[in-house]
């Protein structure tokens, strides 16, 4: 029996890269495939040439052993490929149901659409009502969408792009039990995901990736995460060590933070409080949209809140702008790497200068920019974090995602705050230079600092945080430390606020 | 103040006449910026539809030839906004600007010869019965065809956004680019195709302004009804009913205050004349401070794409 689809010697390459090189591997009919590798290791080109909206330099594919070279998405769709896409394509203002149209060809999306979806979506356990607007959904129904818009189809072969990034542990439990459903019924999955726990847990076969080449083959149900990892990354991981250092003095408090939603969709920040401490990492979770974005930028300035709410050191900062809490000591870095935490247009060097211009001295009193000094530091924050690019003068938006992440959060860390916070620490950034990451924040709280991590990581959170709390519906938990909590507890944490499970199903 | 001397059923006429040029003009952008691309061009194209429009009629003798041709006029140069903002990505915002300076300097040069003449009659539609109505038949059913073109095209929008297929796409490329074309959706050609009927619906309603309403050519004979037909669009929260709504408001300022011109009301005639100017600033600053606003609008509009990968 040949296999579902069979990619061989596929290429691909871009002014100065190879993006694919030669690229071969099997997925068989019902089996969940992984495709593993690093940020930049050609998973997304190699999906773009399954899916369609791009064509291969070398090589073919073949499906259920015909000739398969699909020349657009809806080739691709229509030979029985369905992509879920790892940033959603969904569009806010339209509803459910118009979201599932505009993904099925013409003729399927008639007026018994929004009966299909109900019935779809009962039938997988993914609960969906097709008259909500996509806007008000939270991040794991509209995953729910995209992919009762894939089944709609019927697919043969389903593309899961880094699906599990944005779920709570409960919704991932959901997802893998369809995901299995679909696979007992013959549908073949090709997953891609950086979390190895869950490839181990899920997929049967995996294949390696990097540098745009194949470099192993193995049954992920036979290695452990850690030699996963290694072939992931090429060489042995450092183990990460246990934070020694015993909470310090209070740093950064927090009393009473309430924020009004400031836009469509928005949360309200109610009632806040809590203590940071040096020399230890407060773990924030939660589902995305709980009021997370708000909350980093009340605590960076970006919106004012009330003057006493926020107390650095004992001092009031709740009506200082980021610039003033900067020099004071408060160092954020926002997660939307290009236009939030970083100008794409810009260099490295002249980002750097945004945000370390005082507290790395890149600046005379005058306001004269020392070119020369902010050159050296951009260096050496590409230095210390192994953000790959061709120099600091390059622009921010030439980087790949995870290198500018890695960019953006050692710039600031580089800067000494005294209360660093730090909004999905490792987003799309690949195993290694996480660990690096993680342990730039650990070395940081080791040495006196204040850290407060709000991530949707929960594997990451638990690993680096000495607390722990959970944002829902705007509001804070109250933080406690990471020893006493099991890993059933913090989902209860998360999902127990019956919010979402409601959310989902109204 | 003599008040006889209003009639009310001709008031109403006059609105709707009035306000026809603003509703093509309006309905035209709506759909333009239901696609994700912000057309600043509106008076250009409507001051060039306009001249063609009363070119073509004078030359050819046919009132329905001036129309064609004001509507081709506003469409041809649209597409010269979309090949420059599409296609070469230039900046959306200074495109329109230009291309309303350009429009309103090539009409003037155009003008030239036609300045001062009459044009050919339009016929007004006569229904039976129904045109014969007291009140009722003067002020809706004595109309010109354009006036039930207008109005049809509100209903025609409107069902064509709301129920179809082609409208739902159109308003997915306006919300994420990217995701309708990850999805597989040619954002370009779609956006290119509003474009032009925006140019169109322009055209024409320069067109109505030349050969119906005034009907005569003069060099910026629009005075600012692109500008207005923006704002309507905002007022209207790109919804078609409410940018009818909009359009006979607007419409209904500018024929009370040339009554109260009419009626010697001692204020100076410069300031009745800025009346609906001043309530379009009034509208937007009023709208801007809501915030619901901001999320009717289609997300990605006035944002260039360029296809990746």
């Amino acid at each position: 029996m040949t296999a579902l689809l069979e990619v061989e010697g596929l290429t691909k390459r871009f002014p100065g890269v190879l993006a694919n090189d030669a690229v071969s591997f099997a997925v068989e009919r019902g089996q969940i495939h992984a495709l593993l590798g690093e940020n930049g290791a050609g998973k997304s080109t190699l999906v773009k040439m399954i899916y369609g909206s791009m064509r291969p330099d070398a090589g073919a594919m073949r499906l259920e052993g015909q000739p398969y070279a699909p020349t657009d998405p809806g080739a691709a769709r229509r030979a029985g490929v369905g992509l879920v896409f790892q940033h959603f394509s969904l569009f806010d203002a339209l509803t459910v149901a118009e979201n599932v149209a505009l993904g099925l060809p013409p003729e399927e999306a008639g007026a018994d659409l929004a009966e299909r979806i109900r019935k779809v979506s009962a039938a997988y356990g993914l609960p969906l009502d097709p008259e909500r607007r996509v806007g008000e959904l939270s991040v794991g129904a509209r995953q729910r969408v995209e992919i009762v818009r894939c089944l709609l189809q019927r697919p043969r072969l389903l593309i899961m792009d880094e699906p599990t990034s944005v779920l709570t542990p409960q919704e991932v439990g959901q997802l893998f039990r369809t995901l299995r459903q679909l696979r007992d019924e013959g549908v073949s999955i090709l997953y891609i995901s950086h979390k190895l726990d869950e490839i181990r847990e899920l997929c049967e076969a995996a294949t390696i990736l990097r540098h745009g080449r194949v470099t192993g083959r193995c049954d992920p149900r036979s290695e452990s995460a850690r030699s996963l990892a290694e072939m992931m990354i090429g060489q042995e991981l450092a183990a990460t060590r246990p934070l020694s250092a015993a909470p310090g003095e209070v740093r950064l408090t927090v009393r009473g933070l309430s924020l009004a939603a400031d836009r469509p969709f928005g949360t309200a920040l109610r009632d806040i409080s809590f203590d940071l401490r040096a020399g230890e990492i407060l773990g924030v979770a939660g589902v995305a949209g709980n009021g997370q974005d708000e909350f980093v930028e009340a605590l960076s300035g970006e919106r004012r809140a009330q003057h006493e709410a926020i107390r650095l050191d004992g001092a009031p900062i709740g009506a200082f702008g980021p610039d003033r809490r900067r020099r004071l000591g408060l160092c954020v870095a926002p997660e939307e790497r290009l236009g939030h935490a970083a100008v794409p247009d810009m260099s490295l060097t002249e980002n750097a200068i945004l945000t370390a211009r005082r507290r790395a001295r890149l600046a005379s009193r005058g306001g004269v920019l020392r070119l020369g000094a902010a050159a050296r530091f951009a260096r050496a924050v590409v230095e210390r974090f192994d953000v790959r690019t061709a120099g600091v003068e390059h622009a921010a938006r030439s980087l790949s995602g995870g290198n500018l992440q890695k960019f953006v959060v050692g710039r600031e860390i580089m800067q000494n705050p005294a209360v660093l916070v730090v909004a999905q620490p490792t987003w799309g950034v690949d195993a290694g230079a996480a660990a690096a990451i993680r342990q730039a924040l650990r070395d940081m709280a080791e040495a006196g600092a204040a850290v407060l991590a709000v991530s949707q990581d929960l594997d990451e959170l638990m690993e680096i945080s000495t607390r722990f709390a959970v944002m829902a519906g705007g509001r804070l938990s109250a933080p406690r430390p990471m020893a006493e909590l099991s890993v059933e507890e913090i989902g209860r944490m998360m999902g127990g606020t019956g919010g979402e499970v409601a959310h989902a199903e109204a | 103040m003599d008040l006889s001397v209003l009639n009310p059923a001709a008031i109403g006429a006059a609105l709707i006449v009035a306000a026809t040029p603003l509703l093509f003009a309006a309905l035209g952008e709506l759909v333009v910026e239901k696609s994700g691309v912000l057309n600043l061009g509106v008076e250009g194209m409507m001051i060039v539809g306009a001249i063609a429009g009363f070119a073509a009629a004078v030359e050819t003798g046919s009132p329905l030839l001036g129309v064609v041709a004001s509507a081709a006029a506003g469409a041809t140069l649209s597409a010269v906004f979309a090949f420059f903002a599409l296609i070469l990505m230039a900046n959306q915002v200074a495109t329109g600007l230009a291309l309303t300076m350009f429009g309103l300097g090539l009409a003037a040069m155009l003008g030239q010869p036609y300045s001062g003449m009459p044009a050919p009659e339009f016929p007004a539609l006569s229904l039976p019965v129904l045109s014969d109505l007291p009140f009722f038949g003067r002020l809706l059913f004595s109309h010109d065809p354009l006036v039930y073109l207008s109005l049809a095209l509100t209903a025609g929008t409107w069902l064509w956004l709301g129920r179809s297929r082609a409208g739902l796409i159109l308003r997915a490329v306006g919300e994420n680019h990217h995701a309708a074309h990850a999805i597989g959706y040619r954002v370009t050609a779609i956006r290119f195709a509003a474009v032009l009927f925006g140019g169109a619906c322009a055209g024409l309603g320069g067109g109505y302004l030349a050969l119906v309403q005034t009907p005569l050519w003069v060099e910026g004979m629009t005075a600012g009804r692109g500008w207005i037909a923006l704002a309507i669009v905002v007022f209207a929260s790109w919804r078609p009913w409410r940018a009818l709504l909009g359009a006979y408001v607007f419409g209904g300022v500018t024929i009370v205050q040339l009554n109260l011109q009419a009626l010697g009301v001692s204020i100076q005639s410069q300031y009745l004349s800025m009346t609906p100017y001043l309530a379009t600033i009034l509208v937007l600053v009023l709208i801007s401070g809501e915030r619901r606003r901001a999320a009717e609008a289609p997300a990605c509009l006035g944002k260039p794409f360029r296809a990746e990968g």
